[in-house]
């Protein structure tokens, strides 16, 4: 598949071929829709379902059933009759629709009637000294190694953090015949006085089982520790992880250690293409503003899956079949598409449990705003402190900052550290993060090469004004 | 109430600019901005520091502002990231070069000196990694860059430590006169003051309505785009004449290429949405001109919103009909450079009532019919 093979327009463009993206694709293409899907990595799947169908990982058990249901999601887009298209990278989406992608080095602009986001969830940033020493990686980067290419830690091992995938990401690793020596669990123990409340809630919920038995099998395996103050010690890589047990300070050696505390949404493209955010004060983090069919505030464009707030793979399936309902219902208005009332049940169910997980898993304030010379910008090695310096200085917003320090100009778009810099200037300034605001997003939201964007087809009337 | 000796309308380097060396003459400015200062053109721009291929009429003050360039960390306590290593017009081809070369003669039969053309060894000399089809062209040796939301902020903040006081998020919804004062509506309160300048960038028309001075202003966003760092390899700002392309390297590495294409733009919601298939036309240029550049990466995007008049210069000078108000606005893509200079020759006209510098060709009287 070349970007030259693309139509100049679709009816619906997916961007992400996570859960979300597969089954909004599969539901609007089966209903008539000229439908593409655009995937950045070599296969389909996502984060979740990632390599999902060439991953060399045959033994079933060891990703766990979940995992391979991913596979009839996919089968399910490839047989509608959407294209999907992998290997695309989407670096533009303006609030006409119009798509910026890349495909092997050459790029298109493609204009989609309706689109949807499903760009899914990053891995919050956990900002601790020493986090961007070689050895310290994210537990994501570690699951990607594992479904990809059936790589497990070796050496010894440091798991820390918190929150659901964790959890799920220990089991894997050990189901795989990897050893990890430790888990710092940095969960705070007040978090309950929050939860508790919900958990007749969770009860109900599908990942109550399931959690509970994940807990059981990687406790039964590997010491868990609780601490509150974690760091990465090491000249030119890890050495040891630092931790506080109660008032004693421990050292342990360690080859690697894989940091998680909780996913947020990637609001990259969706701000770029200025749809409307607010601060969700639960998850801690920035989400779109959506109707009930998951449609932004630019018309047209529609936001599914954990992009739209964190649920989990489950709920991102029926969020993306809502949203294509929406796509059908705007486009194709005859054509027949699923009740909708009752993938809105199924998806109540698999977010009833949420309250209960995002109370507990709250990350500490400490592991989210950090202070002194701990890097917050990874690209652009900025300083806690400097930030904090500066917000106390006068600096009141993240962009301001941005022309300041240069946090969140580098190669990473603000992913790795948005968040951050907008919690430690809310801090500094006693400010909410809702007030404060986040970095404002302009693409290409995925660096282009210069050859990239040289390689746009020159339109009809440039071509003419040249030549005169 | 509150009371000033002068209200300015508008926080971008214009405003700031003059609300320091009104500050520094002794009076008490407040500056009132609907954003924040820098927020627009002021802070996002191309950061060009030029005086080369400017219009006669806005000659003089580019070369005042030269002058307080070089001592900007004197002026404002920061040394702004200005650095100095010349603009390079370059000539694509022969013709061009002729061209270029009527137009430095005549500077010179005028009294401008700044402007040199230079041969196909000088060029090269200057800028080696040009393409080998270019012929020539014209330097201005002291012309630089600097970086543009600090400079803004740094004219900010020491014009407030001079006195002036500085009302961000505060926008202007009327203007008039009461006795001897101009009374300036805002979203804070009134504010009364004898004197007003009017530096709104690409919202100062409607300032100019509210006097009765209908101008012809149109509402653009010029887009850049900044890649990653790559090795060191050009000095100078280059510019193009015959397709569009400003072009530079920033001491960190980062390139930034600009030249004029246009956003779509809504002033109202602060809004621009780029157009790709002419940011495509800038990456085809610098691909032809800098094959260096050819696997560079870009990382960001954008376009700051500002004015542009229909003759591509500012509006300078004293209102044709309300004495006491003062135009700085319009500079029409090309106003940073500027900041300095019209700024310091703003606050003499406004506290002397009479300047030194030559302004005559940018008065509003020549957008206004009889």
């Amino acid at each position: 598949m070349n970007a030259s093979d693309l139509a100049p327009s679709y009816d619906l463009v997916v961007i992400g071929g996570g859960p979300a993206g597969l089954a909004a694709a599969a539901l609007a293409a089966r209903a008539g829709l000229s439908t593409v899907l655009f995937d950045e990595n070599p296969g389909v799947g996502g984060q979740i379902y990632r390599a999902i169908t060439s991953s060399p990982v045959k033994d079933r058990a060891i990703l766990g059933e979940d995992y391979w249901a991913g596979a009839e999601l996919a089968a399910e887009a490839t047989a509608s009759g959407a294209l999907i298209v992998n290997g695309a990278t989407v670096w533009s989406l303006d609030p006409a629709r119009l798509v910026g992608v890349s495909i092997a080095g050459q790029a298109r602009l493609i204009q989609a009637g309706r689109v949807i986001i499903a760009t899914g969830s990053l891995e919050r940033p956990f900002p601790i000294p020493g986090w961007t020493l070689p050895g310290v990686m994210s537990a994501g980067g570690a699951q990607t190694a594992l479904k990809a290419q059936g790589l497990v830690p070796s050496g010894r091992t440091v798991l820390a953090g918190g929150g659901p995938l964790l959890w799920l990401l220990a089991a894997q690793i050990l189901r795989a015949g990897g050893k990890l020596d430790v888990i710092l669990d940095t969960t705070p123990r007040r978090n309950w006085l929050r939860a508790l409340a919900h958990l007749p809630d969770f009860m109900l919920s599908p990942y109550f089982s399931k959690g509970l038995k994940l807990l059981r099998e990687v406790k039964a395996q590997v010491r868990v520790i609780r601490t509150d103050r974690i760091e990465a010690v090491g000249d030119d890589k890890l050495r040891e992880v630092v931790f506080d047990v109660g008032d004693e300070e421990r050292r342990m050696p360690a080859d690697l250690l894989l940091l998680h505390q909780g996913v947020v949404p990637n609001v990259n493209l969706a701000m770029a293409a200025g749809v409307t955010h607010a601060w969700n004060a639960r998850q801690l983090c920035f989400e779109p503003v959506l109707d009930e069919w998951f449609t932004s505030s630019v018309p047209g464009i529609a936001v599914a899956g954990d992009g739209a707030g964190i649920a989990g793979g489950t709920a991102a399936v029926e969020r993306g079949r809502i949203a294509a309902i929406a796509a059908v219902r705007a486009l194709r208005p005859e054509a027949s598409v699923p009740d909708a009332q009752v993938i809105r049940q199924k998806l109540q169910r698999e977010e009833i449990g949420r309250p209960f997980l995002d109370w507990l898993n709250r990350p500490a304030d400490a592991l989210r705003q950090p202070e002194g010379e701990t890097i917050v910008c990874r690209c652009e090695e900025v300083t806690a402190k400097q930030v904090r310096d500066t917000a106390d200085l006068g600096c009141e917003g993240p962009n301001q900052m941005k022309s300041f320090l240069r946090c969140g100009m580098g190669p990473c778009q603000g992913r790795l550290c948005g968040l951050t810099v907008t919690e430690l200037i809310a801090a500094q300034r006693g400010m909410t993060p809702a007030d404060v605001g986040y970095y404002r997003l302009r693409p290409p939201v995925k660096p282009i090469t210069l050859a990239e964007l040289a390689s746009l087809p020159i339109a009809e009337a440039e071509r003419k004004a040249v030549e005169r | 109430m509150r009371t000033a000796d002068v209200v300015i309308i508008g926080g971008g380097i214009h405003g700031c600019s003059t609300a320091l060396h009104l500050a520094l003459r002794g009076l008490k400015p407040i500056l009132v901005e609907k954003d924040y200062a820098g927020r627009h053109a002021s802070g996002v721009n191309a950061g060009g520091v030029r005086q080369l291929a400017r219009d006669l009429a806005e000659i003089p003050l580019s070369i005042a502002s030269m002058d307080l360039w070089e001592r900007i960390e004197e002026l404002v306590g920061d040394d702004c990231g200005f650095e100095s290593h010349g603009t390079v017009l370059v000539a694509e081809n022969d013709e061009e070069l002729a061209g270029f070369k009527a137009r430095v003669d005549d500077l010179r039969l005028k009294g401008f000196t700044h402007e040199e053309l230079i041969d196909r060894a000088e060029l090269k000399r200057l800028v080696p990694a040009v393409a080998d089809h270019c012929p020539g062209g014209v330097v201005s040796r002291r012309d630089g860059a600097a970086d543009p939301f600090i400079t803004t902020q740094a004219f900010r903040r020491r014009a407030i430590e001079k006195g002036a006081e500085v009302l961000e998020g505060v926008a202007v919804t009327g203007l008039s006169k009461v006795g001897a004062n101009w009374r300036v509506e805002t979203s804070a309160g009134p504010i009364e003051a004898p004197q007003v300048v009017n530096a709104a960038g690409a919202w100062a028309d409607r300032i100019a309505a509210m006097l009765g001075e209908p101008v012809p202003l149109t509402v653009v966003a010029p887009m850049l785009m900044v890649t990653s760092r790559v090795e060191p390899f050009i000095q100078p700002v280059v510019i193009l004449r015959g397709r569009k392309l400003s072009f530079k390297q920033r001491d960190n590495g980062t390139v930034v290429i600009g030249g004029g294409h246009l956003a779509t733009v809504d002033r109202d919601r602060n809004e621009t949405v780029l157009d790709w298939n002419k940011l495509a036309i800038s990456a085809r240029t610098v691909w032809e001109l800098f094959p260096v550049m050819r696997a560079a990466t870009i990382v960001r995007a954008w376009a700051g919103i500002e004015a542009y008049m229909p003759d591509g210069i500012p509006v300078v000078g004293p209102s044709s009909t309300s004495e006491g108000v003062f135009h700085q606005f319009g500079f029409s893509t090309h106003g940073f450079q500027l900041g300095p200079g019209t700024g310091a020759m703003m606050a003499e006209l406004v506290a002397t009532g009479s300047t030194n510098t030559p302004i005559d060709g940018l008065k509003i009287e020549r957008f206004l019919k009889a």
